[in-house]
């Protein structure tokens, strides 16, 4: 029997629900030269912010148990380079959706970059990333308050008059559904759970942070059992579909996203391990679908 | 750019500190001078980034310092275990910029892919002098092999006990050779301090703690003359003119 694997996103049809998430797949073009491109189900490209920006000093890396620490401070080219030059080279390499994936530091930067992005042809969907400090709030995260998520919400939906808006959140607040409802009623067409977990790691014989930055964001395998629960409460909690990220590495990983409530799945750190890693996993799925009797993978979105 | 298993032909200390590693696959590919290699480490989430000092068809030799938990962790595998490469990656060494002679310098473990530079230099019917810095006469890697090609190798060493006393900055004022084209490999602040004292044109093969080594994470970028650049990717080999220093 053939395995279907494809799932609707925002009434974007991805062959598998299996997407890059950003940050952790170059610019969208470098893997190309391990595998052809069309064979994801859709691409996320890397976090761009209204100006370039050269990111954080090095070491940015840090190994954990489990996982890594990363503090590359949002490292782009600006967003007029994003839509002039990089999502055109990643369309004349696939015919895959894109994702942009945009960063601000003001509501009005996630607004500017979103209006952009929406009149770049070669983007089909935008996620923005609410993670990154509010300066004009000290410096307090958009993605921990209700209501600063939903500022940026309604920018970026005002700004997008075309294009599916996901916003992309942290897992680290106190309560999840607050932030995902506030994005929703706001417009949000989709979640996307979880960015990394702030944390940080000691050269305990240089008696310094072992990155420059001091701190970074926790990401790999170990994130796993964290995002499928909080992809679950948002799920419960919200209409829109979820998309499901952190530590996901296997096709069985993509399983237990969906059955928590995850319309498609975002794979990251695991590209770092391994360039093959999403191939793999692709390759993966109708085989353990016949094993789990699946024969939609769509049936099982959050069956639990 | 592949990935490959290969066997471990041989994994033993070099010099206190250092390991050589013999890896072979059937089949594998020759890679270039100056690229290098991604090891998966048991246990270890990320793959350690490792200089190639030599790359044959079916045969990588590798040079590694220990360093940390992943490094000492490879020190205990044996003859006969398998390790899954990542190999092929960055861009290496531009073997043709040199016309007729190369000046190589290298620093400690920085050492490492000189080796397969000066084979493909020497096997190109360029002239080789090679100026390679230690801590101590223990620590001399590489001065027979670079000899046997035919290159005119200076030792310097911090205690003096091999060759010159001092660093590779005094053997190059000391030895002063002729040259049209040089490469450096080494620690940061080595390659720093000869920047301004090489006149020419030549390359230097840059460090960083790596995340993915294949482009993807932008874990090791430095800042250069056409903007920020992926040691791993754009790398880990930059021109002088690229670099701001």
């Amino acid at each position: 029997m053939v395995r279907d694997t494809s799932v609707n996103l925002c009434g974007i049809r991805l062959q598998n629900p299996v997407i890059p998430a950003s940050g952790t797949f170059g610019q969208g073009f470098e893997m190309a030269r391990w595998y052809a491109l069309d064979k994801l189900g859709a691409i996320c490209l890397k976090g761009t912010t209204l100006e370039p920006r050269f990111g954080n000093p090095t070491p940015r890396i840090a190994e954990c148990t489990g996982g890594l620490l990363n503090a590359v401070g949002l490292q782009n080219p600006g967003i007029d380079a994003l839509v002039s030059k990089v999502a055109p080279h990643v369309r004349s390499l696939c015919r895959t959706p894109l994702i942009a994936n945009i960063s601000g530091f003001s509501v009005e930067e996630f607004g500017i970059c979103c209006e952009k992005a929406d009149a770049c042809e070669e983007i089909d969907l935008v996620e923005v990333n609410i993670s990154c400090p509010n300066v004009h709030k000290g410096g307090m995260s958009f993605g921990t308050d209700p209501a600063a998520a939903a500022a940026v919400t309604r920018a970026a939906r005002k700004a997008l008059r075309k294009k599916p808006l996901l916003v992309k959140l942290t897992p680290l607040v106190t309560d999840i559904t607050a932030i995902a409802r506030a994005c929703e009623d706001e417009g949000a067409d989709a979640l996307t759970l979880i960015n990394t977990l702030p944390g940080m790691r000691i050269d305990i014989r240089r008696r310094k942070p072992v990155l420059a930055n001091r701190t970074g964001g926790f990401s790999g395998p170990a994130l796993l059992p964290v995002a499928l629960r909080l992809v679950n409460l948002a799920a419960a909690a919200c209409k829109i579909p979820i998309v499901g990220c952190g530590g996901v590495a296997s096709a069985s990983d993509v399983i237990e996203m969906m059955m928590a409530g995850a319309t498609a799945v975002q794979v990251g750190s695991a590209n770092l391990r391994d360039p093959m890693a999403c191939p793999g996993i692709i390759d993966a799925l109708p085989a353990l679908m016949e094993e789990l009797g699946i024969e939609k993978l769509e049936d099982i979105i959050g069956i639990i | 750019m592949e990935k490959r298993i290969y066997t471990i032909s041989a994994n033993e200390p070099a010099v206190p500190g250092v390991y050589r590693l013999v890896l072979t696959a059937d089949g594998a590919p020759q890679q270039r001078s100056g690229q290098f290699v991604q090891v998966a480490i048991p246990g270890k989430y990320l793959r350690r980034p490792l200089s190639v000092s030599l790359s044959e068809p079916g045969r990588l030799t590798l040079l590694y310092k220990v360093a940390g938990e992943g490094t000492a962790t490879l020190t205990t595998l044996r003859e006969g275990s398998e390790l899954e490469l990542l190999t092929g990656l960055g861009h290496g060494f531009h073997v043709e910029a040199c016309r007729k002679k190369a000046l190589l310098i290298g620093g400690g473990i920085g050492v490492a892919p000189l080796h397969q530079l000066c084979r493909d230099l020497r096997a190109a019917g360029r002239e080789v002098v090679a100026l390679l810095g230690f801590n101590t006469a223990r620590d001399v890697l590489l001065h027979q092999e670079l000899s046997a090609l035919g290159a005119d190798v200076h030792i310097a060493t911090l205690d003096g006990q091999a060759g010159i006393k001092g660093l590779v900055t005094d053997a190059l004022g000391q030895v002063a050779p002729s040259f049209d084209y040089f490469y450096v490999c080494g620690p940061m602040p080595m390659m720093r301090a000869l920047h301004p004292l090489l006149s020419g044109p030549g390359e230097y093969s840059l460090e960083e703690r790596m995340g993915c080594g294949t482009g993807v994470c932008f874990g090791c970028t430095v800042q250069t003359t056409e903007g920020p650049q992926r040691i791993c990717h754009e790398g880990p080999v930059f021109l002088k003119d690229q670099l701001p220093w």
